[in-house]
């Protein structure tokens, strides 16, 4: 009986109507896939993306050159070097991050004693060449006036955590 | 000697010993600030808190004599919570601004406060904030960050002799700084960032520039002057950053001249990184095989004695020797390592090194100075004779040499008089000074390199020699009869005979006869100081590292190294054999001196019997054994020297116009403009200067 029955299914090629009912019937149910790039899914406030270098409302740059980030880096994707601006302070003349050795894991944020180097929460920086991603002191400063925002609000959401 | 037990374990010391230093001998470290182990004790800074069996409260260890009987716990309960309230008070007023502070990563109160600081601050009242005090061009400071431990104002007052620095205003309200806004007029200024256990006290030169854990460290040897200090070169990738001293009981102690430690930029700057050849009256770049060529071509079928050779202030004997060799193959008698024309040299090594050694200094009783600065000619002697002055006792007496407004040597001395009379009258025995020396057990005479190097210099020596056997000097194990020189290559050249041969002229020969054409080509290594102009139409090729009148005046210019750049040997003004090692590679095409020298003999034809510097230094210690003694010194074997003769009535000078202007480093260097303008020349940079 059971031979007849499995010959019958093979026959009518149940199995692909099974399998295109399922399929079919997830016509119906909610769509978990987004209209990337027009739609984004949501991101934590914890995420590490794109590095950018802050500035202070009133422009100073926050950067002070105290080189815990470059000490830190797992993988030394930073180098810094600092020397006293004219008007004394201790600020970086280089600041670059090879985005291609960069792990990604947030060390240099967490190092951060003033906040000014943090991973924004953009991760749309791919690039056409290799040399595009050796990142400069102008290129992250440019990131944190262009995501300040988005760094502001996210550092504040995760402050109490810190 | 009192027994005392620390932690369980018991010792024996010297009566006068303190509880901290009795830990020490038994390996025990207790944290500390204020106390340094070659300054007076302060006890204020109150790190060093130990319990003691007995007292009811905790006893400041370093303050504390140890006594019979005690018992002392370092690391108990009592211990420790009194230390992490000192900690705390400590940590009150200062500004935890770490990051941007130069100490960072080096700073005793930060690995301290890891061990007993508080996790948070209790504190939340007003922190103190000091304005930050001016003291030179050299020092940075950012007075809030001082914890008020008096380390400077103790290393200033006794080790530098200056009592410029001194606390101001009680209690919360203590301010360091000099009571007068002024520069502090000491040669030693650069050892007060090393004493600071906070960044109250920076480098200026190296501000914000790099951390330390950045830094390649290589130990090696100083060659600004003679005295051969040993350095710690710290450099990041390929750049000298800063130099530190190293710690040698018997040389530096611990402490490093400004000239030593601030003249590191002017190795990045007026660098010859490429060999030239002057076509047309303008020296134009040139390959190495074209510099070489060039040179061949005057050298080819002339006759050696038309050739000379004189050796700088800086050269490291391995160059030298190689250099004496090659001229001793040509033919050429003409060499001379004693650019300032000292008549001194020869085979008795006596009579040309600091026989008693520096150290030596502390168990000298009489000094008489004859024609030097010790201050600006060798900071770290001057140092050492203030410290053995410190503990009484000592007679010290001047001839010459002491310069108008520079006359405070940091220790009371007499003034005999300006010239050779004085010192004739002294060798006489009808000198007053005569019976002080006569009466000392270990009188010591300290002879200047410019004393010897004038027109009567030969006398001079002769002179100061019969003082020395006169008055007991030499004898049995002292040695007091010392020649203080100023070049850190002299003594090394000394030693390995690179000196006129037979028939040949020294450097005062060689630059005359240069002058009137009786000598064709001068070989300078890293000679500056010689009179170019005087060099007549000479072919002049010179072999250094920086772009200063040697190279100005070149027909031929072959990069070489400077000290930091290469292995290499010096010989110190004891006759103490240091190595120096290698922290940087010489700029662009330069290379290392004897090398240059080696691969030149090839395209003589008469290539140098060696390929490596292992086999250089083989056939160097071959040739002159003692320079295989690698730090050891003693007394030279005395002999005849000096020629007796009439000495002029020309008063001595001092060689040293100029502290931080001495060589062909310093006078790169920016920081040493600086420092000269200020303190020679009194004026501040204006910012509307360069």
């Amino acid at each position: 009986m059971s031979f007849m029955r499995q010959n019958i299914r093979a026959l009518l090629l149940w199995e692909i109507v099974e399998g295109m009912a399922l399929t079919f019937s997830y016509m119906f149910r909610k769509k978990v896939t987004i209209n990337y790039p027009y739609e984004k899914g949501p991101l934590s406030p914890r995420f590490r993306g794109e590095h950018a270098l802050r500035r202070y409302p009133n422009g100073e740059e926050r950067c002070i050159a105290c080189k815990l980030c470059e000490a830190i880096c797992p993988a030394q994707a930073i180098t810094i070097e600092a020397e006293p601006r004219d008007d004394g302070s201790r600020r970086t003349t280089r600041y670059d991050i090879d985005m291609t050795k960069c792990i990604y894991c947030g060390y240099c944020e967490e190092a951060c004693p003033v906040d000014a180097i943090v991973e924004g929460p953009n991760f749309e920086f791919a690039t056409e060449t290799r040399e595009e991603l050796f990142y400069d002191k102008d290129k992250l400063l440019a990131n944190g006036e262009r995501w300040e925002r988005e760094i502001a609000a996210n550092i504040a959401v995760d402050a109490p955590y810190r | 000697m009192p027994t005392l037990t620390i932690d369980g374990q018991e010792i024996e010391v010297e009566a006068n010993t303190t509880v901290l230093q009795a830990a020490e001998e038994l390996g025990i470290q207790i944290p500390r600030f204020c106390y340094h182990d070659r300054l007076s004790i302060a006890g204020n800074c109150r790190m060093c808190l130990v319990e003691m069996e007995g007292p009811p409260k905790p006893i400041a260890s370093c303050a504390m004599p140890v006594g019979e009987g005690m018992v002392i716990h370092t690391n108990s309960e009592v211990a420790i919570k009194a230390r992490k309230g000192a900690m705390e008070f400590l940590l009150i007023n200062h500004p935890l601004d770490c990051p941007i502070c130069d100490q960072g990563g080096e700073c005793d109160l930060q690995d301290q406060a890891v061990a007993f600081g508080r996790g948070d601050s209790r504190y939340s009242e007003h922190k103190r904030a000091v304005k930050d005090k001016y003291l030179g061009p050299l020092i940075a400071t950012s007075m809030t960050r001082c914890i008020t431990c008096t380390r400077c104002i103790r290393f200033a007052t006794e080790i530098a002799g200056v009592e410029e620095l001194g606390a101001t205003f009680r209690g919360e309200e203590t301010e360091i700084g000099t009571y007068v806004e002024e520069a502090l007029t000491s040669e030693l200024s650069g050892n007060l960032v090393d004493v600071c256990p906070v960044g109250a006290l920076t480098n200026q030169a190296y501000a914000f520039n790099a951390r330390p854990w950045e830094l390649r460290k290589t130990e090696s040897i100083d060659v600004h002057d003679a005295v051969g200090c040993n350095i710690r070169i710290d450099c990041r990738g390929n750049e000298v950053l800063r130099v530190l001293p190293r710690l040698h009981e018997d040389v530096n102690e611990e402490w490093l001249g400004d000239r030593s430690r601030y003249a590191v930029d002017g190795l990045g700057l007026q660098r010859l990184d490429r060999p030239y050849v002057r076509v047309d009256g303008k020296l134009k770049p040139a390959s190495w095989d074209a510099a070489f060529a060039a040179i061949k071509a005057r050298m080819d079928g002339a006759d050696g004695g038309r050739m000379a050779a004189i050796a700088g202030d800086m050269a490291d004997v391995e160059a030298m020797l190689a250099l004496k060799e090659m001229f001793t193959a040509l033919g050429s008698p003409n060499l001379d390592c004693r650019q300032d024309g000292a008549k001194i040299g020869g085979k008795h090594r006596g009579g040309y090194i600091f026989n008693s050694s520096i150290a030596g200094i502390e168990d000298a009783d009489a000094i008489l100075l004859v024609g030097t600065n010790p201050r600006w000619e060798a900071t770290l002697v001057n140092a050492r004779i203030r410290k053995r002055w410190l503990r009484g006792g000592l007679a010290v007496g001047v001839i010459g040499g002491v310069m108008g407004s520079n006359d405070d040597l940091t220790y009371k001395y007499d003034y005999l008089g300006a010239g050779p009379a004085t010192l004739t009258e002294i060798a006489d025995g009808s000198h007053a000074f005569a019976k002080v020396l006569a009466d000392a057990e270990r009188p010591m005479i300290i002879l200047g390199s410019g004393a010897v190097a004038r027109d009567d210099g030969a006398a001079v020596l002769d002179l100061a020699r019969r003082v020395a056997e006169q008055n007991g000097m030499i004898s049995g194990d002292w040695n007091g009869f010392n020649i203080l020189h100023r070049a850190a290559s002299r003594v090394g050249g000394l030693d390995l005979g690179f000196l006129p041969g037979d028939d040949g002229r020294d450097v005062a020969g060689i630059v005359a006869g240069a002058g009137k054409g009786e000598i064709d080509l001068v070989w300078l290594l890293g000679a500056d100081e010689i009179d170019m102009q005087a060099l007549g139409q000479a072919f002049v090729v010179y072999q250094g590292h920086h772009g200063d009148a040697g190279a100005h005046r070149a027909d031929v210019i072959l990069p070489g190294a400077a000290y930091t750049e290469k292995d290499a040997t010096w010989v110190n003004t004891e006759g103490r054999v240091q190595l120096g090692r290698r922290a940087a590679y010489p700029p662009g095409e330069a290379r290392e001196d004897w090398s240059i020298l080696r691969a030149f003999s090839a395209v003589l034809d008469q290539p140098l019997p060696y390929d490596s510097l292992a086999q250089l230094r083989q056939h160097m210690v071959e040739a002159v054994p003692s320079l295989g003694e690698v730090d050891e010194v003693g007394p030279g074997e005395m002999g005849a020297m000096g020629v007796a003769g009439d000495v002029s009535a020309a008063p001595f000078e001092s060689p040293v116009a100029d502290y931080y202007l001495a060589n062909a480093i310093c006078r790169a260097s920016a920081v040493m403009a600086d420092s000269s303008r200020l303190y020679l020349n009194g004026e501040e940079a204006t910012g509307t200067d360069g």
